[in-house]
Parts: structure tokens; C-alpha cells; sequence
């Protein structure tokens, strides 16, 4: 595993947009012959535009779940639900298979999606040789699955959009609604602006 | 040069091979997708995409669902979703459905189509680059396939409380939402400017090929 040539260490920059191989010439600015798109040798402050999205995210993390997320108004009077309470109200009311697809869309991948996006960016910045390959197939997985935590932010619109019976019951969406779809661009942002290649990159020449 | 590949996600170099048909390419070291090999995947990304673009007009165009109760009938369009949204101060939420639903999957179809029929008829398009890192940028913003799931947790949530009736645009979401990734399975950036790089070269030597690859 040592001996692994990189582009980086042949001279090498990669396009990111369409992955043809460059020698750069002397001097910043540089764009990719074929398509145009900048060149860099790895994404531009990769680690600080992260950690900004990321701790923007777990600021907006608590009022995403603490402020109710639809807002539900019936003869029976008003019920606010937060992320949680919905969850419990779909599982005790029997629709098990709905509360555990909001649970895991909603609670789980947001969560885990912190959590690894701080485990990468402190492994990338301490910890530069550990489980490299786990590693790159935990940043793959946040790629993937941190978009089906939009299902909420959906659920409550059309729910807000159908339900408007006057005299019966209306929905409204509620202030978490905005917090947690802030917090679901802002992980995307952070992961968009990690660079997976510094995972293997030996632990001096990381700054790019 | 030109059969040295790095891997996008660890940087690694290593020679392009070639696949054979319905192969993919990893990274010997970290396991990411290198590239595919698709059998006929340009038309067949060109074809997924036309459907994908009528079926889009569909969706958007007919309420998705309906509900009844108290012989009052509300429909929603995916338009009227976000126009509720608006309408009760949420339009930062508003804006974000919009953006996700509407507006990336539409770049994504536009940006699309105008690469590939051109490249099929034979011509390089105008700014091909800029709609090629357009494509790149828009396509982790579409999210149909996350809105159909949204839309049918909806359904089920309301059908304890009213009649839900489905509308004709839930059903092109549905078919939308597996052309989409149809047609991003099947597409090959590396093959589309083999395309390019083949009919660039034709247009230098004078046009005398006629253009066809």
C-alpha cells in the first residue's frame, strides 16, 4: 500500500468534473483543457469549508428538533408536533412501518450524517493513516443517503397543501420544518466540500 | 497519457483497461467507481431522458393527489404544494422544495438533452464544457426519488383520515423518478468525450469524415 502512486505525487491534476489528467504548468488559475472546469490539486480549503457546514449544521440540529415541524389545528384544538413527537404518534398509533421510515429518514441519517462527516474531517486532520478504506466507504455512504432525509421537509408540505378542511382540521408546517431542511443542505454542503482524496493522502502534504 | 486515469476519490493512478460489456471498473485501493461499461449507454441515456422530460411535463402539470371528506374535494399539484408553502410564511421551505423538485431536475433534463442530441446528430454544442459541470453540480440537488417516497408516506398518513385519491402525476413521478436513475446508470461521461474528442478531431481534419463517429 505504500508504494501507490498517486496523480498528485506524478504531477498530476485530476478534473474533477470530467477526470482528465493534467500537467500543470507553472502558476495558479488553471483550467482543464477538455472541459473547462478550474483545476485544483484537491478541493480548496476542503477541511475549513466543512467543518463551517458542519458546525452550522449542529447549531441548526437543535431547534430542527426541538421546534415543532407541523403544525395541526382540528376541532379538538391545536397540536404542535416536533421530528420526535410524530414518530411516536405514527408507532403508537399502529402505522409501525411510517414511523420507521421517518425515524431512520428523519432522526437517524441526519445524526449519523454529523457524526461521520466529524469523524472523517478529525481523522483527515489527526489520524491520517487509520482505516483508511472504511473510511472512504463511510464518506460514500454519506454521499448517498443524506438526501432521503428530505422525505420530512416533503411529508409536511403536501400534507400542509391537502389538509385545509376549514371546519375539520388544517395543517400548517412549522418553524422546525425550516431548521431541519437548513440542516439536510447544510451536511450536503459539507460533504460536497470534503475532498474524499485526502483520506489517503500521506499525513505532510495534505494543504492543497 | 491518455490511458492513465486517477481515481476521484483517492487520487490513485492506474491504466484505463477495457471493460467488457456491463463491467465496472473500482479502484484497487479505496473501492470507489472508476467508470462503466454499458452497452449502447449513450442512446440509451438520450431515450431515458426524452421520456423523462414528457413525463415531467405530466407531473407537473396534473394534481398529484386528492383528498376527500365532507363532500369537500382538495387537489394538490406540486406547484400548489409550494404555493401553501409560501402562502403560510415557510417560503425558505417553499423555496427548497421548489429548488429540489421542479427547478434541478429540470437543469438536469435541459442540460442533459442539449449534450447528447447534438453529439447524436453528429455536432458539438455550443459550450458543451459549462453544460457538462452543470450537470455535475446540479445532479446531487434533484430529489424526485426522495419526494415520491415523501409523497407516499403522506398518503398513507392521510388515508386515516379521508379518501385519498391519486392523481395522474403521482404515477410520472413513479416513472420519472426510475427513468432518472435509469439514465443515470446507464450514463458514461468517459464515453461522451470519446464522442466529443472523435468529432472535434473530424471538424479539424476539414469536416472530410462527415461527421459521423
Amino acid at each position: 500500500m505504500t508504494a501507490a502512486l498517486t496523480a498528485a505525487d506524478a504531477g498530476l491534476l485530476a478534473c474533477h468534473a470530467c477526470g482528465l489528467l493534467s500537467r500543470p504548468a507553472a502558476g495558479h488559475d488553471l483550467a482543464c483543457a477538455r472541459c473547462g472546469a478550474g483545476l485544483h490539486l484537491r478541493k480548496p480549503d476542503s477541511i475549513s469549508r466543512s467543518w463551517a457546514f458542519l458546525i452550522a449544521a449542529y447549531v441548526l440540529y437543535v431547534p430542527a428538533n426541538v421546534l415543532p415541524v407541523m403544525e395541526t389545528g382540528s376541532l379538538f384544538g391545536a397540536q404542535r408536533d416536533t421530528i420526535m413527537s410524530g414518530v411516536v404518534y405514527l408507532w403508537t398509533s399502529g402505522s409501525w412501518p411510517l414511523a420507521l421510515i421517518i425515524f431512520i429518514a428523519s432522526i437517524m441519517v441526519p445524526g449519523m450524517k454529523l457524526l461521520a462527516m466529524t469523524v472523517l474531517l478529525l481523522s483527515v486532520q489527526y489520524r491520517p493513516d487509520w482505516r483508511q478504506h472504511d473510511r472512504s466507504k463511510l464518506y460514500r455512504i454519506v454521499e448517498l443517503v443524506g438526501r432521503w432525509s428530505m422525505v420530512d421537509i416533503y411529508v409536511a408540505g403536501i400534507l400542509a397543501a391537502l389538509v385545509q378542511f376549514k371546519a375539520l382540521a388544517t395543517i400548517k408546517a412549522g418553524p422546525g420544518a425550516v431548521a431541519f431542511g437548513a440542516v439536510v443542505v447544510l451536511t450536503m454542503f459539507a460533504a460536497g466540500a470534503f475532498d474524499p482524496r485526502l483520506i489517503w493522502d500521506p499525513g505532510e502534504k495534505r494543504h492543497g | 497519457m491518455a490511458s492513465l486515469i486517477a481515481c476521484h476519490e483517492c487520487d490513485l493512478l492506474q491504466r484505463e483497461i477495457t471493460l467488457p460489456p456491463g463491467g465496472t471498473a473500482c479502484c484497487p485501493r479505496c473501492g470507489g467507481v472508476l467508470y462503466r461499461s454499458v452497452p449502447e449507454g449513450f442512446d440509451r441515456t438520450l431515450a431515458y431522458m426524452l421520456a423523462a422530460a414528457a413525463l415531467f411535463v405530466v407531473a407537473n402539470a396534473f394534481p398529484i393527489v386528492a383528498l376527500e371528506a365532507q363532500g369537500t374535494r382538495i387537489s394538490t399539484t406540486l406547484f400548489g404544494t409550494v404555493r401553501t408553502l409560501h402562502d403560510q410564511d415557510m417560503t425558505s421551505v417553499a423555496v427548497l422544495v421548489f429548488v429540489t423538485t421542479f427547478l434541478m431536475p429540470a437543469l438536469q433534463m435541459g442540460a442533459m438533452l442539449y449534450m447528447l442530441l447534438p453529439i447524436k446528430l453528429g455536432l458539438v454544442p455550443r459550450r458543451l464544457p459549462a453544460m457538462f459541470r452543470l450537470v455535475q453540480t446540479v445532479r446531487p440537488w434533484g430529489m424526485v426519488e426522495v419526494f415520491m417516497l415523501g409523497t407516499l408516506v403522506s398518503l398513507a398518513k392521510l388515508a386515516h383520515i379521508a379518501r385519498v385519491v391519486p392523481g395522474v402525476a403521482i404515477w410520472s413521478f413513479g416513472a420519472l423518478m426510475i427513468l432518472l436513475a435509469a439514465a443515470a446508470a446507464t450514463f458514461d461521461p468517459h464515453d461522451l468525450w470519446a464522442r466529443v474528442d472523435a468529432l472535434r478531431r473530424g471538424e479539424s481534419n476539414g469536416g472530410a469524415g462527415g461527421g459521423t463517429s
